[in-house]
């Protein structure tokens, strides 16, 4: 068994995307992402890799956009506004088929908003986020542990499919302090195989041309189709999901990332009283585990969807379950709820099923 | 004697060559080539040193400069 | 009788898409021809911008990058930082380099980032159609100043190697112009300067060059060489604002 290690989420963020072989990161400060940036000054040099801090956020996914394009792995993180300003970059990323991977610690808005964890970035994240027809992986980890782990795969899946990877996490996840076990071994950045796509030493080999753009008549049509295909197969075979005592369940609760530790607190809460309530908690939010949430609406006829934003994941889940099945809303829009409050909300509902 | 080849393919009639030229060696044709402009053309023969201030200012890499 | 002068390797041979008389295609050849004498052309990677050379990444033999409006310097540094063994140069126009992306401008400068940056002022936005540039002269119209360009309105015109000349992260800086063939000549020995200052990791190097666009301004392409001269040089003095010899 490896040996655990008592982290902050940012800094379990930052050593899990370095042990997945990271070796560039670029960023800015926001709170609550600091971490991230601090860890990464010292900890890049150490395995060899470069650190900066760039003069923008802008400035940061460009310069990511510049190092993915060499085959290497790369990390840019921000928080929600700071998130917004490198969309154009993301959205570019997208465009040359670049893995690139970033995180989001997600913060209180709209505008500067406040500091404190929020969600209200879910549906910038699970639809593209920038300009033009594209999509990014969404991981969303509810512990400090899973911020250690979930990079690698971020990486990976990114790689397999040419499209950036994101973690989605919030001030909470970002600031608390966990025991961390990472489940995989460190990647020597040189046991990788350099893509057939990277820019550099370009010796007995043609030109590669790294670009967004396809101005030819038709052309750019034919890419996105192209591209359209991939996605649906990330659809079809990368969704990753929790499903807690759903099988017996009359209620499920739907939450994602720090929402879903409280709404287990509340479902074990109404476990102990005799009701027959149910956790799902996706782990990608894309690709949305739609199959999975929609064969637990074959039998499970009423849905609480707990969520820190108006009602934007809620979404995704009402699409899954196409109106097999009732879903109720409980938003805290920029608010923490306590397990307490989420009880009391299934018990309302509860009641109410016949 | 040194000379100038404009590939007419190329060339699009911008007249930097024969500005630059310092023998005024250099003119426009009065035909129009396949991309319908004027290109440029060796206007006076004996008169090009080979100097290749024309290929200097050329935007298109129209002139070849044979000595 | 033997050709003098053979097409440089580090260009694709193609005829270019830019208009008549426009300096773009002039620049290009002399990068390529450097590319080609300091033998670097497999180690190069371009980063073209937003702007009428959108289309460098398709004129360049070498590995190429196209990327954001403005950010050139920093998709740059991502480079050159992963890859220090490459040789990187960026490409920008006027409004790519001293408006949407002077941060990046100022602060690749500033770190000194050991990549080289071929400017192109000419005053004007061409892709777009003749907007008014941070570059664009008081009194010259433009689509978006067709009254010409007012102090009271638009303020002034940008100087960028008097600008950066303040940092000392800038190591190499000069102005130079197109406009006239003994000006392309010179033209060539600055941008030739600015990539050995990269292979012998001197730092930031960029140059200047005032170019003409004749479709947006109006004229003929003599008419816009000799506003170059005319017109342009006044307010754009050519020179070496900073060299790391001085």
């Amino acid at each position: 068994m490896a040996e655990k290690i008592l982290m902050k989420g940012n800094e379990a963020l930052a050593e899990g995307a370095v042990r997945a072989g990271c070796r560039f990161f670029a960023g800015y400060p926001i709170t609550p992402q600091n971490e991230v940036p601090e860890y990464m000054s010292w900890r890049m040099p150490e395995v060899g890799g470069s650190f900066i801090q760039a003069e923008s956020e802008v400035a940061a996914i460009n310069m990511l956009y510049g190092a993915s394009a060499t085959g290497i792995r790369t990390m840019t993180s921000s928080s929600s506004p700071g998130i917004s300003l490198k969309q154009e970059g993301i959205s570019y990323c997208a465009g040359a088929d670049l893995p690139i991977f970033f995180a989001n610690v997600v913060r209180g808005g709209p505008g500067l908003g406040n500091i404190a964890a929020g969600q209200g970035d879910y549906f910038q994240s699970t639809r593209g986020g920038g300009h033009g027809d594209y999509y990014t992986i969404v991981m969303a980890p509810n512990c400090v542990e899973e911020m250690g782990n979930f990079p690698r795969r971020c990486y990976e899946l990114a790689e397999k499919y040419r499209l950036p990877a994101m973690i989605l996490a919030d001030a909470i996840l970002g600031q608390m302090m966990e025991p961390v076990e990472f489940d995989f071994e460190p990647v020597d950045p040189k046991t990788l195989k350099a893509p057939d796509w990277a820019l550099g030493i370009a010796a007995g080999r043609e030109r590669r041309i790294v670009r967004s753009y396809d101005l030819r008549e038709g052309k750019l049509e034919l890419l996105n189709l192209e591209r359209m295909e991939r996605y649906r197969k990330i659809q079809e075979k990368e969704t990753l999901h929790e499903n807690r005592q759903t099988d017996d369940a009359k209620l499920v609760v739907a939450a994602y990332g720090t929402s879903s530790r409280i709404a287990a607190g509340a479902v074990k809460m109404a476990r102990d009283k005799g009701m027959k309530v149910g956790l799902f908690r996706p782990i990608t939010l894309w690709p949305f585990p739609a199959k999975a949430l929609a064969a637990i609406a074959e039998h499970v006829k009423n849905f609480l969807v707990v969520e820190m934003s108006m009602g934007q994941f809620v979404e995704d889940v009402r699409l899954a379950v196409c109106g097999t099945a009732r879903v109720d809303l409980y938003a805290r829009p920029a608010g923490v709820p306590s397990a307490d409050e989420v009880f009391t909300e299934i018990e309302k509902v509860y009641q109410g099923i016949r | 004697m040194p000379e100038i080849r404009v590939d007419e393919t190329r060339c699009k009639g911008c007249e930097l060559c024969v500005t630059a030229c310092p023998l005024k060696c250099i003119a426009m044709s009065e035909t129009f080539s396949v991309t319908g402009y004027y290109p440029a053309k060796l206007a006076k023969l004996e008169c090009c040193t080979g100097c290749g201030l024309c290929a200097q200012i050329c935007p298109d890499l129209a002139i070849e400069v044979w000595k | 009788m033997k050709l003098i002068n053979k097409k440089p390797a580090s260009l694709v041979d193609k005829p270019m898409r830019y208009c008549p008389g426009c300096g773009h295609g002039i620049v290009h050849r002399l990068i390529a021809e450097i590319m080609d004498e300091l033998d670097i052309r497999e180690r190069t990677v371009g980063v073209a911008p937003v702007g009428c050379a959108v289309f460098a990444d398709e004129y360049f033999n070498c590995d190429m990058i196209q990327g954001p409006h403005g950010r050139g310097p920093a998709i740059a540094t991502g480079i050159k930082r992963s890859k220090p063994e490459c040789i990187v140069f960026s490409y920008q126009g006027d409004g790519d380099l001293a408006s949407i992306g002077m941060a990046e401008t100022v602060h690749s400068a500033a770190r000194s980032e050991n990549i080289t940056i071929i400017f192109i002022n000419n005053a004007i936005y061409g892709m777009t159609g003749g907007q008014m540039a941070p570059t664009t002269l008081l009194g010259q119209t433009s689509t978006t100043c067709p009254a010409g360009r007012s102090v009271a309105v638009n303020g002034y015109p940008i100087k960028v190697c008097e600008m950066l000349a303040q940092l000392q992260g800038a190591r190499y800086l000069e102005r130079t112009a197109v406009s006239t063939a003994p000006g392309v000549i010179k033209t060539k020995k600055a941008i030739k300067k600015a990539f050995q200052n990269q292979i012998d990791c001197v730092g930031f190097s960029m140059v200047e060059v005032l170019s003409m666009c004749p479709t947006n301004w109006g004229m003929t392409p003599v008419q816009g060489a000799r506003f170059v001269d005319e017109k342009m040089t006044p307010v754009y003095p050519l020179g070496v604002f900073r060299s790391p010899e001085k």
